[in-house]
C-alpha cells in the first residue's frame, strides 16, 4: 500500500528497510538503512554531522547521527548503543525489518572551512560515530585536507566501534592512534585514557582544527588538554546530545538557554559553547 | 469605531447556535455538577455559557489539544519476504473552522507566542498551523482583572485587540461586537444587528475606560540581561523556588506554554503516534537514557521556565512568552509568583542573602 502523504509534514517519517546490521560491541549495533522509495533514496542529501530520528513504530523515536558520509550514498548508517526504551527496541530488529527515518535534521560540520587544514579527531566509545561521517568524507576527498590524526579510545578492545575498517582508514592516509583504558591480553596499541594519550601525542595546534566527541567526562578533560596544547576555542568543534522528541525546534526539551541543540546543533565550536548558559 | 454590531444577552445562545452551523464554537462554560469550574467547551444548545467568569484553563487546547494523533501506523504482513512485514503510515486529518468566542484578550494574545514557533519554522507544524488558519478569535474586553492579573506588565492590557479578530464589549443589555480583522467582520455580520449610535458611544466609552487601566505593576519585558546575570546565582533561585512542588500546574494552565512530548501507543497491528502536553517542570522532561539530566533539580527547571519566557524566547522571537493572564500565580498550590521572581531579577540588594 502506498504511503499517504497529505502534505509536507515534518513529523511523518520516510519508510526504510534495514539492509544490514553490524554488532560493533556488546552493546552497540550499526544499522544500514535504505529508504523504500528509490526516488527518495536517490534524492536524499545531507551534510556530515546531521542527524536523523529513527522510528520503531509502537515504541517511539530517538535521535542518532548519520554516520555514513555523504560521499557514499548506497545506504544511511546509524550506530545505536543499547541504553533506553527505543534503543532496546532497535536492537531487537532484524535485517529486512521496516524502520522509520526522519532525516536529515540539525546542522553539520563546516567542511568547507576545514579545507587545507590539519585535522585532529578525538573520540571515545560511541562518540566515534559523528566523527566517522566527517572522517570518511575527508578520506574520500583526501587531497583537500592536510594531516588527519585520529585518537580513538574505549574501555576495552571489544568496545571499539568500526574495527573492521581501521585498515581502510589507515590506507586513506589517516594517522590512527588507538587506546584502551587498561592492559588486555593481545592488545598491542596504546593503553591509557584518551586525554592522557592526547597530552602524550601533543598534535600541534598550528593550522589545525580538533573535533571531539565522547562521554561528557572525556570531553571535559579533552577540552582542557587542547587548551593546554594551545588550541583556541574556535579551533575546537564538538557535537552535543540532548533528549529530543520533535527534533525540529518545537517541543522545548533540548534547549541550552536560547540555543536548541536539535536545530542550532548538534555541531558547536567551543566558542559557541562558552557563550551558552552553563546547563550541560 | 467604524463598524459594530449589537448582540443582546437574550440572543447569545441563538447567535452561538448560528455560528455553530459553520464552525466548532468554543466558549467558556460550566456545568451543573461543577458550577465553579469554567473551561472552554464546544458549544451546544443549552450549555451554560459563562462569559462572566475567567476560565481555569485557557483556550490553548482549542488549537493545541492536550493530546492529539500525529499519525496512525498499521503493520501488514509482506508476502514477498519470509517473516517480513511492512508499515503503512497515515497522517490524514480534517480541520474544521473554529471560533473561540468570549475568551479574554490575554488568551487570544497567548497564541502570538505559539505562532512564530509553530507556523514560521524552521519547520512548520502542520497540525497547529492548519487549525490556526481556520480559527477566529472573539475576545471579551476584560473588566474584572484580579490581583493575579498582570497583562499590562507584559505589554498587553484588558482591552488589547492584538491576537483577536473581534472584540466583545459589554454594554447595557448585551454586547457591542467590534471587528478587528476582516475575518472578524465576516464572522460577525450574520449574527448581530447593526449597533445603534448610542450603543456604539457606550462601547467606545467602555473601550476608552478599560484601555486606560493598568493591570499589574511595572514592566516585565526588558529583563533578558538581568536574567543572564542571575543565572549563576543559586541562592536567588533557591529563595524563590524551594517551595515549588514540581506539580507542573503552572505550565498546564498557561496560554503560552507549548512544550510537548510524543509517544507511541499500539494495540495488535495498529497504533498511533500521539502528541501530548508536557511540562519543563517535570524531572523526567530532560532525563536522558544514560541517567544524565541537564536540568536535574527544580532550581534548573524553574530557572529554565523563567528564562524561556523572559530571556530565551525574546532573544529568538523578539517578544516575551507571557500574556500576563495570571493563572500560574492564581492557581499555584504553594503561591509561587512568577511576577515577583522576574521583578527581583535585577535587584541589587540580596533580600535572600
Amino acid at each position: 500500500m502506498p504511503k499517504v502523504v497529505t502534505n509536507d509534514n515534518p513529523y511523518l517519517p520516510h519508510m526504510g528497510t534495514i539492509r544490514e546490521i553490524i554488532q560493533e560491541t556488546p552493546n552497540i549495533k550499526t544499522f544500514r538503512i535504505v529508504l523504500d522509495d528509490p526516488e527518495e533514496m536517490a534524492a536524499f542529501r545531507f551534510e556530515p554531522g546531521q542527524v536523523g530520528q529513527l522510528s520503531v513504530f509502537g515504541v517511539g523515536e530517538s535521535t542518532f547521527v548519520i554516520n555514513s558520509p555523504p560521499t557514499r550514498r548506497e545506504y544511511l548508517q546509524f550506530s545505536v548503543m543499547k541504553t533506553g526504551e527505543v534503543t532496546r527496541a532497535l536492537h531487537r530488529l532484524s535485517e529486512g525489518d521496516p524502520i522509520g527515518v526522519r532525516a536529515p535534521l540539525g546542522n553539520s560540520f563546516p567542511v568547507d572551512e576545514l579545507k587545507g587544514k590539519d585535522i585532529l579527531f578525538v573520540g571515545g566509545g560511541i562518540g566515534m560515530a559523528p566523527l566517522r561521517t566527517l572522517l570518511l568524507t575527508m578520506a574520500d576527498r583526501r587531497e583537500e585536507f592536510g594531516d588527519i590524526t585520529v585518537i580513538y579510545g574505549a574501555r576495552s578492545p571489544q568496545d571499539l566501534c568500526y574495527r573492521y575498517e581501521f585498515d581502510e582508514w589507515k590506507a586513506a592516509g589517516v594517522n590512527l592512534i588507538l587506546t584502551v583504558d587498561r592492559e588486555f591480553p593481545g592488545w598491542e596499541e596504546r593503553v591509557g585514557f584518551v586525554p592522557t594519550v592526547l597530552a602524550e601525542e601533543a598534535p600541534s595546534p598550528f593550522n589545525r582544527v580538533a573535533i571531539t566527541c565522547g562521554p561528557p567526562i572525556m570531553i571535559k578533560f579533552v577540552l582542557a588538554g587542547l587548551k593546554e596544547l594551545g588550541y583556541e576555542d574556535d579551533q575546537i568543534l564538538t557535537t552535543l546530545e540532548r533528549r529530543m522528541k520533535c527534533g525540529i525546534g518545537l517541543c522545548g526539551r533540548c534547549n541550552i538557554g536560547d540555543t536548541y541543540v536539535c536545530v542550532d546543533g548538534p555541531v558547536f565550536s567551543n566558542t559557541q559553547l562558552r557563550r551558552m548558559v552553563s546547563e550541560l | 469605531m467604524e463598524q459594530a454590531f449589537f448582540l443582546a444577552d437574550a440572543e447569545l445562545q441563538e447567535a452561538l447556535a448560528g455560528l455553530s452551523a459553520q464552525a466548532d464554537v468554543w466558549v467558556p462554560a460550566s456545568d451543573a455538577r461543577k458550577p465553579g469550574l469554567v473551561r472552554f467547551r464546544r458549544f451546544q444548545p443549552g450549555l451554560t455559557v459563562r462569559l462572566d467568569a475567567r476560565s481555569l484553563v485557557s483556550a490553548k487546547e482549542v488549537l493545541f489539544p492536550r493530546s492529539e494523533t500525529l499519525l496512525r501506523f498499521t503493520k501488514e504482513k509482506d508476502l514477498s519476504v519470509p517473516a517480513g512485514h511492512r508499515i503503512h503510515l497515515d497522517d490524514a486529518r480534517t480541520v474544521r473552522p473554529v471560533v473561540v468566542f468570549g475568551c479574554r484578550p490575554c488568551d487570544a494574545r497567548g497564541f502570538l507566542t505559539f505562532d512564530p514557533v509553530f507556523t514560521k519554522g524552521p519547520y512548520r507544524d502542520p497540525y497547529y498551523s492548519e487549525r490556526r488558519e481556520k480559527t477566529t478569535f472573539v475576545s471579551l474586553v476584560c473588566r474584572d482583572a484580579d490581583a493575579a492579573c498582570f497583562c499590562s506588565a507584559v505589554g498587553s492590557g484588558p482591552a488589547d485587540p492584538e491576537g483577536s479578530d473581534a472584540q466583545l464589549i459589554p454594554v447595557d443589555g448585551g454586547y457591542v461586537l467590534r471587528p478587528v480583522t476582516e475575518r472578524g467582520a465576516a464572522l460577525l455580520e450574520p449574527i448581530g444587528r447593526t449597533a445603534a449610535p448610542e450603543q456604539i458611544r457606550e462601547a467606545q466609552d467602555v473601550l476608552d475606560q478599560v484601555g486606560r487601566e493598568t493591570v499589574g505593576e511595572g514592566s516585565l519585558t526588558t529583563l533578558a540581561e538581568a536574567f543572564r546575570a542571575r543565572f549563576q546565582d543559586p541562592a536567588f533561585w533557591h529563595a524563590h523556588i524551594d517551595k515549588c512542588l514540581s506539580c507542573g500546574l503552572c505550565t498546564f494552565v498557561c496560554p503560552t506554554c507549548y512544550c510537548f512530548t510524543i509517544t507511541d501507543e499500539a494495540r495488535g497491528l495498529n497504533g498511533e503516534r500521539i502528541r501530548s502536553w508536557d511540562a519543563c517542570m517535570f524531572p523526567h522532561f530532560t532525563l536522558e537514557a544514560s541517567g544524565h539530566n541537564p536540568r536535574p533539580s527544580k532550581v534548573e527547571r524553574y530557572r529554565n521556565r523563567v528564562g524561556h519566557k523572559f530571556s530565551y524566547f525574546p532573544a529568538r522571537y523578539g517578544q516575551v512568552a507571557c500574556c500576563g493572564c495570571g493563572r500560574c500565580v492564581r492557581h499555584c498550590p504553594v503561591s509561587v509568583d512568577i511576577r515577583a521572581v522576574v521583578r527581583d531579577l535585577p535587584a541589587q540588594e540580596e533580600a535572600h542573602a
